[in-house]
């Protein structure tokens, strides 16, 4: 089943999942390129808060109701197995974010700044006595 | 074409279109409590994309921690840090060609997931029915979220609450330490 990209079933059918892949792709981009540790952490978040989103768009049906039991006997429910996966990855999510921005702390009171650039090069410079070269590899 | 996945469709595009905007503003922004705040807002808007899902237990976990307790986190280590990010010193071009790989091998990854909402997907068929029909019969509990959390599955939710006491613990020790530290510190300045 092959439907044309231009199709609009084939389009509100996918919305979702192609707008998780952008939404994932800026919090990576931000984790990767942004050399403030605070910044990749929100980047980290953000990737974290797709994925959520894409585990609960699966489980949703349409027509269907939210996995609380109703009268109805006729009654559809959304698929609640993903809503358990995602609610325990959202509170081991806030534990890894508290942990590492306890880091960050520690960072900037051992090194005195929070920005990855000046951490390798004072690295550097603990290790081999000389700043790093500029323009150099940044390892 | 249902007249209830145009409805969610029109709900959804919009919200992703605030996430997408938000999460631009974010990436741009070098004022570290905007970010913060935007970080906020990003999570509310999830939240609320949650519950067009379906997904009520997830929307209010999402906005009390992800808006709330993350945020009030996040405050608290500007507060301990700096308010401005540097300006980036090197150049972006690598990280810009990672993601747009990894973006395009997503989405095309998405071209043989079965349309948003249907209810005949692997996803729908495979056990959910089964939890649906036992619930109401084995446990008695109404949300089915809460049964499987707290029932067929309490040795996961024992697990992750295992994995907060580590990252409790944890937190405590890299901070505690450190307060300690600095009160010797200002000791040793008063002497």
């Amino acid at each position: 089943m092959q439907a044309s990209i231009l199709d609009l079933d084939y389009v509100l059918g996918h919305y979702n999942y192609w707008m998780f892949v952008i939404l994932m792709m800026t919090g990576l981009y931000i984790t990767v390129s942004r050399g403030n540790l605070i910044k990749k952490i929100v980047g980290l978040n953000i990737f974290q808060t797709s994925v959520f989103m894409l585990y609960i768009s699966m489980g949703k049906i349409i027509g269907g109701t939210a996995p609380i039991l109703v009268d109805n006997p006729d009654a559809v429910y959304s698929n609640p197995l993903p809503h358990v996966l995602i609610l325990t990855a959202i509170v081991v999510g806030i534990a890894t974010t508290a942990l590492a921005l306890a880091l960050v702390v520690r960072i900037r009171e051992t090194y005195g700044t929070v920005e990855e650039d000046d951490i390798l090069a004072m690295e550097h410079e603990m290790e081999f006595g000389s700043g790093l070269p500029q323009g150099g590899d940044r390892g | 074409m249902s007249p209830g996945l145009v409805g969610i469709a029109i709900i959804d595009i919009l919200l992703f279109t605030f996430l997408v905007v938000t999460a631009i503003a974010i990436l741009r922004l070098r004022n570290l409590f905007g970010v913060v705040m935007l970080a906020g807002v990003f999570s509310l808007l999830s939240a609320a994309l949650f519950v067009t899902l379906d997904a009520v237990d997830v929307a209010f976990t999402e906005a009390a921690v992800g808006a709330g307790i993350s945020t009030v986190l996040m405050l608290g280590t500007i507060a301990l840090t700096f308010r401005e990010e540097k300006k980036p010193s090197h150049s972006a071009l690598l990280p810009i060609l990672v993601c747009a790989v990894a973006g395009a091998a997503l989405i095309y990854g998405t071209r043989d997931m079965p349309a948003f909402g249907a209810p005949d997907t692997p996803v729908q068929t495979h056990v959910a029915p089964d939890y649906i029909a036992r619930t109401p019969v084995e446990t008695g509990v109404p949300n089915i979220v809460t049964a499987v959390l707290a029932s067929y599955r309490g040795y996961d939710t024992l697990g992750e609450t295992a994995v907060i006491f580590t990252a409790a613990i944890a937190v405590l020790l890299l901070l505690g330490a450190s307060g300690k530290r600095r009160e010797s510190k200002d000791s040793e300045g008063k002497e």
